[in-house]
């Protein structure tokens, strides 16, 4: 019952455990003192015939026991609580600042419900095992032998039963609790599994309604809560029998010693003052070790909560060095070849892309000019005009480069990626086409380093910094920072701005939704970049516009409209580079136009990186990357990639020829 | 008193097993009581050396309050818990059967994760409410009543004295910590709230906030959320030392003005001598009963907060709900302006009540509920008390969709997002709904759903009004993919099973086969059985999407709507599946509502949104 990761958290506020437990002793010594006065007292007057004013002054004395003692409960009280409080808001600032560091890959592995859960009720339940069970294990120790220390003198008979009695109680709650341990540790779980279960019911209950079954959801909500209650009357149950034994054999041993004392005081052989005094003490004797007992659920409890949390914290990537291992042995001798080669193409298509780029951009936005309407060119110039406010950093000879990367989240699934390579610079636009679940988003998360490599590297220049992500291989040492180490990935995030397939509207308004762009940016930026993305109109109807609150996830909000929002919130980081996972998927074809035209304008500061299923948007791409099997295929202009009649071909024919 | 009595309503099916448990919890003090009053009769007793034989009584029962102290208290536990989770099922199962005919309208308001403390949190905290705040006074009047008699049988003036004390903790000081700690307990659940949906959105928007570096804004946020309830916490426990101490001091106090008042009446003999050691025992133990009291205001607090807050969501009065008269007539004569009375003439909900869509649950039995057993039919509800008004036709064979001068706002301060649309879509047609982002056309599969009511206009299915058909029939009709589906965390094979749970797996099949979803699902290594994840998020965008599309299908509908259900698939893809559609849905009808072009060339018919409206 005694976590050692638990107590080396207990370090922290060690001065306030200690105040406790001494408190709890000073109590200790109050308690034997008014034992002593009112056996002493009771003597004098029951045997003595002494009347009220020759005890007048232990009676005085006494007053003062009882305030003493009071002064030392509350003081206990307030102690203890700091005990735990320092410690909990440590603990649930290291979890939360964990599952940030793990990104948003590896945390989806685990339910929200059941992390939310942890984080709140889970430290929660720190709180009893730190400021009542931990104080309370000491005292159970301390104060019992305190109080034998009073009793041995006067009786052995008494002394020696307590002596006896007393180890049996720990041995019996260390008995039960190895019992209870599991028990508590499945009522935990259920707990959490309750709460994951609901929070996804909460979610999914206009699609549970939509296929009629949201009242179906009310027997599992019972049989969820049964099975919570018969798990936790479980674990009750253990808890209660632990109780009992330790109330029997506290109770009985007060019983034990009252009648010894009794049938000794009949032969005289015992003083009743003496006797008095220790039947007075003999339940205080007890009493720390059955709080002990009523503290032990919520030590428990502590404890299994502790556990997840731990088990949170220490998570990380320990699996999967073993894979990387078997890749790298699998590979070594393969990776070695193939990227001399690669890196040789690499430079050789660079040098044909910077002068194919130059060339490209005229003929881009001439190719767009022509497309706009007349009204559209208009409203592009308004745009144009009321863009002032945006600020665009340059940033020249920045490029982000994909080296032979391979990936597979599972590995009985087969390899997601296997050896893609591909640069982009600022400047350029790169569309990635493919197939769904050709991998296009996990490039996506690869480049944003939420999840690394199993092999291969991934590279980031920018203004002159370059770092680098790579899968940890022990050859790779002294190639930039390592991966491990979290500044290099605040550092290499601050250089890419996404715009996941789902994006995420937080709580909070329009504007604020926007600002987790570049959390300065000023009213005149935030507007400058909803203008960009074409979401201004549609915010200033609203009703507060651009201070309106938006529910979780954007509830009050159609789907293009979140899209926009998501949009406005990439353009206004000030990153050199910029990946759209679908992101213009929910607007229609003026507004992605729009997007195209916002896009033409970031150019001079922007690499973008276009995943797009729309191919309208990919045919306008500088260059065409197109991923099927894990592997870059074909690369190129849309022309190009036509004549070739690869899988390009055959996307853009199935798309209707509309490119 | 008025959430008193309502919870108290929800404790009566377990009266008997409450009545049990008050019992043992009294026979416990009172064994307490019993076991040091008798040792310190023996042992005074003792002192005066009366034959053995005399004392065999004593000890008896000193032995007997040895052991039935702690049996009665195991059993007091037990009952008292097994009676609590009891109450707890019927809470959250309560809870959801209030919350789900909300849902989505008035449920946007809430934060799931706040929902999520609702659910589990505040129903958590209800827990107190019998065990810390019903049960300690009615436990503590029946050991004053005990006491009482017993202490007033040697005189009155120990039994009076014992009363002021065990009044003054039971009553005096339970009030003076509830007057300092007012509101405490409500703020504390606040921001337990807050914590938790603060919680849910950023670990549900961690892409976000690693893309734009927003952790360390997070994790400020979150501990100034988890330092104001440590603060709280903190003035909570110097409150609860403060009444701890003050009990004490009380309990103490009463023994000793007992021995007080009892040592002259030894000395003058009015009292035997052997009762002076059990006295002042005897009324300390006693206390034991209300050294809970102090804290029953804040657990009652801690309850009825947690109560309100559970019914806050469910008793909410909502705008397209209970007030649909008001903003008719304002429509009215904004219509009327527009010179459309034509159309007003016929359209027969103006004048109609509105029609309660708050289905009767089972709320006001909730002693019926734990005993719920499995409803194989999706509509358990006959006809309720409200519904029985209105005849509820059935839905059979005729399934077009007749939509004539439609009104409709999300609610009166936001602007008319339909002004009078009308369109038909004849059964078996396939048609394209298109219009610019934020047109409305989700809107109008929320509106086809009732998911929220129209205000003005009608919209006819199979030549009935819509809202005389049950909400639940008319899901029935529609196969839905809409645009922010949900995939639940658990199997792929569960997930399509939402739609028909009946199935066979050869249905099922053929459903993913036709949302061109199988092969994939077979090339998993655990193939149907693969767990995809919250939010099926294991899955990527595409395949997503075609899980949906093939749960919406296993449900073989008479009417498909697809609602940018196919945005996220490649373009080939794309095809394939709307082809196979197509041909599953020949005779029925599809609605698809689309940005790309392929789907809508597809179609027989396209509405365009903006066009179809009055203007
Ligand atoms: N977290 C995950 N765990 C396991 N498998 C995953 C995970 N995420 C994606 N996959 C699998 O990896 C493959 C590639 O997924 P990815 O999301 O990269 O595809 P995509 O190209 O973005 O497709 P789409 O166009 O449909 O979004 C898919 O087969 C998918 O099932
Ligand atoms: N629950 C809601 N409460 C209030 N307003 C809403 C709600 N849902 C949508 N709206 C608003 O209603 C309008 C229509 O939204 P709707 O979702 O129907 O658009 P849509 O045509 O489906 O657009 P998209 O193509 O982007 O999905 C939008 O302006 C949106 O802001
Ligand atoms: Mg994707
Ligand atoms: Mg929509």
């Amino acid at each position: 019952m005694l976590d050692k990761r638990l107590l080396q958290e207990a370090r922290r506020t060690r001065c306030f455990l200690w105040l406790t437990i001494i408190l709890g002793l000073f109590s200790a010594c109050f308690i034997v003192l008014q034992a002593g006065l009112l056996a002493r007292i009771i003597n004098r007057v029951f045997l003595e015939g002494q009347g009220l004013a020759e005890v007048k002054i232990m009676l005085g004395l006494l007053l003062a026991v009882f305030l003493g003692r009071a002064v030392v409960t509350w003081l206990s009280e307030v102690f203890s609580h700091k005990t735990a409080a320092g410690i909990k808001e440590d603990l649930r600032q290291r979890l939360l600042s964990h599952l940030f560091t793990l990104g948003p890959n590896k945390i989806k592995d685990e339910s929200t419900g059941e992390l939310v859960n942890s984080l709140v009720e889970g430290v929660e339940t720190l709180e009893a095992y730190f400021a009542r069970y931990l104080p309370q294990l000491a005292l159970a120790a301390l104060v019992p032998l305190f109080i034998l220390g009073f009793v041995f003198p006067l009786d052995l008979l008494s002394g020696g039963i307590m002596l006896l009695t007393a180890p049996l109680i720990p041995l019996f709650m260390i008995l039960i609790g190895k019992w209870a341990d599991s028990l508590s540790r499945k009522q935990w779980q259920s707990l959490s599994r309750m709460s994951a279960h609901f929070l996804d019911v909460l979610q999914g209950i206009t699609t549970l309604k939509l296929f009629g079954r949201s009242r179906a959801q009310l027997e599992v909500i019972a049989r969820v809560s049964d099975r919570f209650r018969e798990t936790t009357l479980g674990v009750l149950r253990v808890a209660f029998l632990s109780a009992l034994a330790l109330e029997l054999l506290s109770t009985l041993s007060t019983a034990l010693v009252a009648v010894g004392l009794g049938l000794r005081l009949v032969y005289g052989r015992i003083l009743f003052e003496e006797a008095i005094f220790i039947l007075l003490l003999a339940p205080e004797f007890y009493l720390p070790l059955r709080l002990l007992g009523t503290q032990f659920h919520a030590g428990m409890a502590g404890v299994s909560a502790a556990e997840r949390i731990y088990a949170i914290l220490e998570s990380d990537n320990k699996q999967e060095t073993n894979r990387e291992q078997e890749i790298n042995e699998e590979e070594k001798i393969n990776k070695v070849k193939r990227t001399k080669k690669e890196t040789k193409i690499e430079q050789d298509t660079d040098k044909i892309q910077a002068t194919d780029n130059k060339q490209d951009t005229n003929k881009e936005k001439h190719y767009i000019k022509r497309e706009l309407s007349q009204e559209q060119f208009k409203e592009l110039k308004v745009m144009e005009n009321g863009l002032s406010g945006l600020r665009l950093k340059c940033a020249e000879n920045s490029f982000l480069l994909m080296e032979n990367v391979y990936y597979a989240y599972d590995r009985r699934q087969g390899e997601v990626l296997k050896g893609v390579s591909f640069k982009f610079s600022v400047g350029e636009r790169v569309a990635l086409v493919g197939e769904s679940g050709a991998g296009k988003s996990t490039v996506a998360g690869l480049l944003m380093g939420f999840i690394k490599p199993d092999l291969g590297k991934i590279v980031c220049s920018s203004q002159g910094a370059l770092l680098c992500l790579d899968s940890p291989h022990p050859n790779n040492e002294g190639q930039g920072e390592q991966w491990s180490s979290g500044s290099v990935l605040t550092k290499w995030r601050e250089n890419i701005a996404l715009v996941p397939q789902h994006a995420h509207l937080f709580s909070g308004t329009v504007a604020d939704n926007i600002l987790l762009g570049r959390t300065d940016a000023s009213r005149e930026e935030v507007v400058a970049a909803a203008k960009l993305a074409g979401a201004h109109d549609f915010i200033s109807r609203l009703a507060q516009g651009y201070d309106t609150p938006v529910g979780e996830g954007g509830t009050n909000l159609s789907g293009g409209q979140v899209q926009r929002l998501a949009l406005a919130r990439a353009f206004l980081k000030e990153a050199p580079f910029l990946i759209l996972d679908e992101a213009t998927s929910g607007l229609e074809e003026a507004g992605e136009a729009r997007i195209q035209e916002a896009l033409e304008y970031l150019r001079p500061a922007r690499g973008v990186l276009i995943i797009a299923h729309r191919l309208a948007l990919a045919a306008q791409a500088d260059r065409i990357l197109v991923l099927s099997e894990g592997r870059i295929v074909e690369e190129g202009k849309h022309e190009e990639l036509l004549q070739r009649r690869g899988v390009y071909y055959r996307l853009v024919k199935a798309y209707g020829g509309a490119a | 008193m008025k959430d008193f009595l309502s919870l108290l309503k929800l404790l009566k099916p377990y009266r008997l097993g409450i009545v049990i448990a008050l019992l043992f919890s009294f026979l416990t003090v009172v064994s307490n009581v019993g076991l040091m009053a008798v040792s310190a009769v023996l042992i005074s007793w003792a002192a005066l050396h009366p034959p053995i034989l005399d004392l065999m009584t004593t000890i008896v029962a000193v032995r007997f309050f040895g052991i039935s102290r702690a049996v009665f208290r195991y059993l007091e536990r037990y009952f008292s818990h097994d009676v609590t989770f009891k109450i707890l099922k019927t809470l959250r199962i309560d809870f959801y059967s209030k919350l789900e005919p909300l849902a989505p309208a008035c449920l946007k308001a809430y934060r799931s994760g706040d929902l999520l403390a609702r659910l589990v949190g505040e129903v958590e905290a209800l827990k107190d409410f019998y065990l810390r705040v019903l049960a300690p006074p009615l436990t503590a009047f029946l050991v004053l009543i005990g006491v009482f008699i017993f202490l007033s049988d040697f005189d009155l003036k120990f039994a009076l004295v014992f009363l002021v004390f065990y009044f003054l903790t039971g009553i005096i000081i339970p009030l003076t910590l509830k007057r300092l700690s007012r509101g405490l307990k409500e703020e504390m659940l606040e921001v337990k709230a807050d914590l938790n949906a603060r919680l849910v959105d950023s670990i549900q928007g961690m892409t976000e906030i690693t893309v734009y570096g927003q952790a360390e804004n997070q994790l400020r946020l979150v501990a100034g959320l988890g330092g104001k309830l440590a603060r709280l916490q903190g003035k909570m426990a110097g409150f609860s030392g403060l009444t701890q101490a003050g009990s004490q001091i009380a309990m103490n106090l009463a023994g000793w003005c007992v021995l007080v008042l009892a040592i002259p009446m030894v000395a003058s003999g009015r009292l035997e001598g052997i009762f002076l050691a059990m006295l002042p025992l005897c009324v300390g133990t006693s206390f034991e009963a209300v050294a809970s009291l102090p804290l029953v205001f804040s657990y009652w607090e801690e309850s009825r907060t947690a109560w309100k807050r559970l019914r806050e969501v469910t008793e909410a009065p909502n705008y397209l709900f209970s007030q649909a008269h008001e903003p008719q007539s304002q429509a009215r004569t904004l219509t009327q302006h527009l010179s459309l009375t034509q159309t007003l003439g016929q359209s027969q909900p103006q004048t109609q009540t509105p029609v309660p869509v708050q289905i009767p649950t089972p709320n006001s039995s909730t002693a019926k509920i734990p005993t719920l057993t499995p409803e194989p039919n999706p509509n358990p509800n006959k006809t309720g008390t409200q519904e029985k008004v209105i005849s509820v036709p059935e839905l059979t064979g005729q399934y077009s969709l007749e939509i004539k001068d439609l009104w409709f706002r999300y609610s009166p301060e936001e602007p008319w997002i339909f002004r009078g649309v009308s369109f038909n879509i004849l059964q078996g047609e396939k048609v394209a709904l298109t219009g610019p982002s934020g047109a409305g056309k989700s809107t109008l599969v929320n509106l086809l759903l009732r998911f929220y009511e129209y205000e003005i206009g009608t919209i006819k299915l199979g030549g009935k009004e819509l809202k005389s058909y049950r909400p639940e029939d008319i899901r029935q009709v529609f196969g839905v993919v809409s645009q922010t589906t949900h995939l639940f965390n658990t199997t792929i094979r569960e997930n399509l099973l939402l739609a028909k749970p009946s199935a066979t797996e050869q249905e099922m099949w053929e459903a993913a086969k036709k949302a061109k979803i199988h092969d994939f699902i077979q090339s998993l290594p655990q193939g149907y059985d693969t767990y995809i994840g919250e939010g099926g998020y294991k899955l990527s965008g595409g395949q997503r999407q075609r899980v949906a599309i093939a749960r919406a299908l296993l449900k073989n509908a008479p009417i498909l709507v697809l609602d940018e259900a196919t945005a996220n698939l490649d373009a080939l893809a794309e095809r394939e599946v709307l082809e196979s559609l197509l041909e599953l849905f020949q005779a029925r009808t599809v609605l698809v509502i689309a940005h790309r072009r392929a789907p809508v060339k597809k179609m027989d018919k396209v509405i365009d949104l903006p066009s179809v409206q009055y203007e």
